[in-house]
């Protein structure tokens, strides 16, 4: 089993008119099955109200399932007692870099979570050095964080779920808010815990350029999963991702309309290196062709 | 309506030890109807620059004309410069207080003294304008989606019925989809009704496409100030002040390198594709020619509703 | 001119006040607040200010930022001031039209105002200095004996820590929704109270909006962080009183007996 699996998960919002009455009923997740191994760098995409983020809570047990089951690290989230064992396997970042910081100085935010779970002084200072270190942000440790921009802010907060030792992190959206320059950052100090640290990543989004790394990605579209692949064949269905609302890189993009236009490239091109790499290739070899 | 910066400086916390220079001896002149792109990293000055424009900043040093008149005049009309240049700040949602979206939207022209009937008609215009369908007019507009919300935002400065409309980072947090379609609409509304436009943002490749004009703001300095494809020709200092262009450059560039006679200014993914087809000889002139019209057609108002960014 | 507001805000820099514990601080401080209230004679004050000033000085923050924190509360003190000149009676000194100007009345409002002055620049010192969740801490370990009697101890610290670390952030955030409705032709400054009253809707709801997602949000950080109340909490910098506060605790007690003895002195 995988350190998150999920089966038949449904989750439903009800909505209700003034008086209190049943509106309607929103299916948000609709019989969603995934399984993420201990490790893996996984991608959910989705617009805006695919349910990416309503699946992202089940994952930490901030939302329970309206039917089916979600274990994580073999634990089902919906056993109370087990809540607090969950959320310190599957730590969660969350969209807002304001809102998640609760610490007035950034190492007192990062000893947060380690002082809940009750770990002795000195380990809680071990720890909030390494995390800290591990986003690149220990030198900050002293500052406040409404002084920080807002990557350096959210790196704080990756740094904050690192220090309670986690098996895995569920990014929710964590860049929707920075510039590019913060985006960047706070996907390189991401890469770096997967393939550093070793903790299992899930990374949702809806900036397509963010994926690429992944091991694999999910598309998500009205609660369920609309495609599944590596990035690579995810990308090589532009038509399928339009249509689900989704941007491609441009490299892809241009890509794909060169080849429509008959130059013979492979599907699913991610970057700038690949692209010039085949049209060379392609040029070289049409050339051959002419010259005999 | 024209707007010339004369060497504006802007000092944030200006007594004190800690004082930044948000602006720095800015010069800008913004000709009527002209569609601009405002582009700078957080912290670039780029949102200082724009509350300049309809007085909500007061600048240190220097001064601005709107329409030739000076707006640090002791007698100069400063709400009705609000009117005449309407801001909408980053993520106006936020602003948003009324009972239903209606009410909301009235709240500007309310302000400025209009007559009942004339508030109410150019709430309903600037309604339409931002294409918020008609049944959530009177919804509260705490139960709209992001998009909605913001439209309806939008349409509560429109609804002012500005000459100029300052829009800061109208796409931040929004989806694909929702990015492009805000996108298409300003830009419909520039075509149809003639305003100048100020677009601010961080995404050389969200604007490259929509706009006359690129501004690039640097430490409170303009860095560039030209046409789209000369602001990218510069992509590796953009790129040292945490920018970049659009990834077209720079496949452009790497396939120069290698000996490709591309035209490396090409912006937008139809221009790029056009001249690497050129270069590799499956296109002759002739055609090219007729090949640039869906190019056209792209920015096409019409269509833009339900096109992708990458101008196809 | 709302970032103005200095009270409760820290002060990130080293020194020998930043380091001491914080129940030294809110000791000391409180002793100083009742210190100031003790005096009979101007002297008392002099050494008041002889002590805040050697303190201001280890503090290490400039004086002109705490001075800036006081424009916040400058119509306060100057309401308080006016009251007290007009309003004590006694021996008469000037009359203007219906209002006397009496010598008590003077005195009263030059006292007030000298000890409102030092009373928060004193108790800025201490949040410039401690951090919000020092300074909880501090609280909630000095009041624990208060737990025996109900008192919530761990819950009002944390509360307090929370409001605390929001007060910039929502400062900003009214700054810009302020600006958003003027750019929209609100006007917060002209107009009878109540049209400015009325003025102030367009700013308070989306406000409370934004305070109640804000609260929405870090509700749910805070679980995902495996936080549950104070029960079975350990501290990442846990109190213990080391060889500078006990020097701390001596300087406060020291400053006490020796400003009680001269401000209560009958000199006038």
């Amino acid at each position: 089993m995988g350190i998150v699996e999920t089966r038949d998960l449904v989750y439903e919002y009800i909505r209700r008119d003034e008086e209190g009455n049943v509106e309607g009923i929103t299916t948000a997740v609709d019989k969603v099955n995934l399984e993420v191994a201990q490790g893996e760098f996984v991608a959910i995409l989705g617009h805006n109200g695919s349910g990416k983020s309503t699946l992202a809570k089940h994952i930490n047990a901030i939302l329970n399932p309206t039917d089916g089951t979600v274990w994580v690290d073999g634990m089902d989230t919906s056993e109370e007692e087990k809540v607090w064992d969950i959320r310190q396997r599957a730590g969660m970042v969350f969209q807002n870099p304001d809102n998640q910081i609760i610490g007035q100085v950034v190492e007192e935010d990062v000893g947060f979570g380690p002082e809940n779970m009750g770990i002795p002084t000195k380990e809680i200072w071990e720890r909030v050095e390494e995390s800290l270190r591990a986003v690149g942000m220990y030198e900050y440790r002293k500052h406040s964080p409404n002084k920080l921009s807002g990557g350096q802010k959210q790196r704080v907060s990756i740094a904050g779920v690192l220090a309670m030792h986690p098996k895995c992190i569920v990014l929710d959206e964590p860049t929707a808010m920075l510039d590019p320059k913060g985006r960047r950052e706070v996907i390189r100090a991401v890469r770096g815990l997967n393939q550093v640290e070793g903790v299992t990543v899930i990374l949702i989004t809806h900036y397509m350029e963010e994926i690429i790394h992944a091991d694999r990605v999910f598309v998500m579209d009205g609660g369920r999963i609309a495609m599944e692949g590596t990035p690579r064949e995810i990308f090589s269905q532009v038509d399928k991702l339009k249509e689900l609302r989704l941007d491609v890189p441009q490299v892809t993009m241009l890509a794909y309309e060169l080849r429509k236009q008959g130059i013979g490239l492979q599907d699913g091109i991610l970057t700038v290196q690949e692209l010039a790499d085949a049209l060379c290739a392609e040029r070289a070899k049409e050339r051959t062709c002419r010259s005999f | 309506m024209s707007i010339i910066l004369d060497h504006v400086s802007y000092l944030y916390s200006a007594d004190t030890p800690l004082a930044v220079k948000a602006l720095d001896d800015v010069c800008l002149q913004i000709p009527d109807g002209e569609f601009v792109g405002v582009i700078g990293h957080t912290g670039s000055g780029k949102s200082t620059l724009v509350q300049h424009l309809n007085g909500l900043l007061k600048a240190s040093s220097g001064h601005i004309y709107v329409d030739g008149e000076d707006i640090y005049d002791k007698d100069y009309d400063r709400k009705m410069l609000r009117s005449k240049v309407g801001l909408v700040f980053q993520y106006p949602e936020h602003q948003l207080f009324e009972v239903d979206v209606f009410t909301d939207v009235c709240f500007g022209p309310k302000n400025l003294g209009l007559e009942k009937k004339e508030v109410e008609l150019r709430a309903y215009d600037a309604l339409r304008k931002v294409g918020l369908p008609d049944e959530l007019f009177y919804q509260s507009p705490f139960e709209l989606s992001g998009g909605q919300k913001r439209r309806a935002a939008i349409a509560g400065v429109l609804a002012m019925k500005p000459k100029v409309l300052i829009l800061d980072e109208p796409t931040a947090g929004l989806d694909p989809r929702g990015r492009d379609e805000i996108l298409g609409q300003i830009k419909e509304l520039q075509r149809s009704t003639g305003m100048t436009i100020l677009l601010v943002s961080h995404s050389m490749e969200d604007v490259a496409e929509y706009v006359d004009r690129i501004i690039v703001m640097n430490r409170g300095k303009v860095m560039y100030d030209d046409e789209p494809r000369e602001v990218f020709a510069h992509y590796r200092e953009l790129e040292e002040v945490g920018l970049a262009a659009p990834q077209v450059t720079y496949i452009l560039h790497a396939l120069k390198e290698r000996g490709f006679p591309v035209d490396v200014n090409a912006t937008t993914i139809g221009e790029a594709a056009e001249t690497i087809l050129r270069a590799m000889g499956k296109k002759d002139d002739r055609k090219a020619q007729r090949e640039t019209n869906p190019m056209q057609d792209a920015v096409d108002p019409a269509r833009s509703g339900n096109r992708q960014k990458q101008g196809l | 001119m709302l970032r103005d507001i200095t009270l409760g805000q820290y002060y990130q820099t080293e020194s020998v006040i930043h380091r001491l514990d914080p129940r030294v601080k809110l000791g000391g401080t409180l002793l100083y607040i009742i210190s100031l209230f003790l005096f009979r004679n101007f002297l008392g004050y002099v050494a008041a200010a002889i002590f805040l000033g050697i303190v201001i000085r280890l503090s290490h923050v400039p004086f002109r930022f705490m001075v800036k924190g006081m424009r916040a509360i400058l119509f306060l003190l100057l309401f308080t001031v006016v009251f007290n000149l007009f309003l004590t009676p006694g021996v008469p000194l000037v009359t203007l039209w219906k209002l006397t100007i009496t010598r008590e009345g003077v005195e009263m409002a030059v006292t007030i105002a000298i000890r409102l002055t030092m009373l928060i620049i004193g108790s800025s010192i201490m949040t410039l200095t401690t951090t919000p969740n020092n300074l909880t801490d501090g609280m909630e370990k000095g009041m624990h004996p208060l737990k025996w009697i109900g008192v919530p101890v761990h819950e009002v610290a944390m509360m307090m820590s929370i409001a605390l670390r929001f007060i910039p952030i929502l400062l900003e955030e009214t700054d810009k929704i302020m600006k958003a409705q003027i750019a929209r032709g609100a006007d917060f400054e002209s107009g009878s109270l109540i049209k400015r009253a009325r003025a102030l809707v367009p700013l308070l709801v989306p406000l409370f909006i934004s305070a109640f997602r804000r609260a929405n949000d870090l509700a749910m950080a805070m679980e995902s962080r495996c936080y549950r109340g104070g029960e079975g909490r350990t501290k990442m910098k846990p109190l213990v009183y080391k060889g500078r506060d006990r020097i701390g605790y001596l300087c406060v007690f020291l400053y006490l007996a020796v400003s009680i003895t001269v401000g209560r002195l009958p000199i006038f």
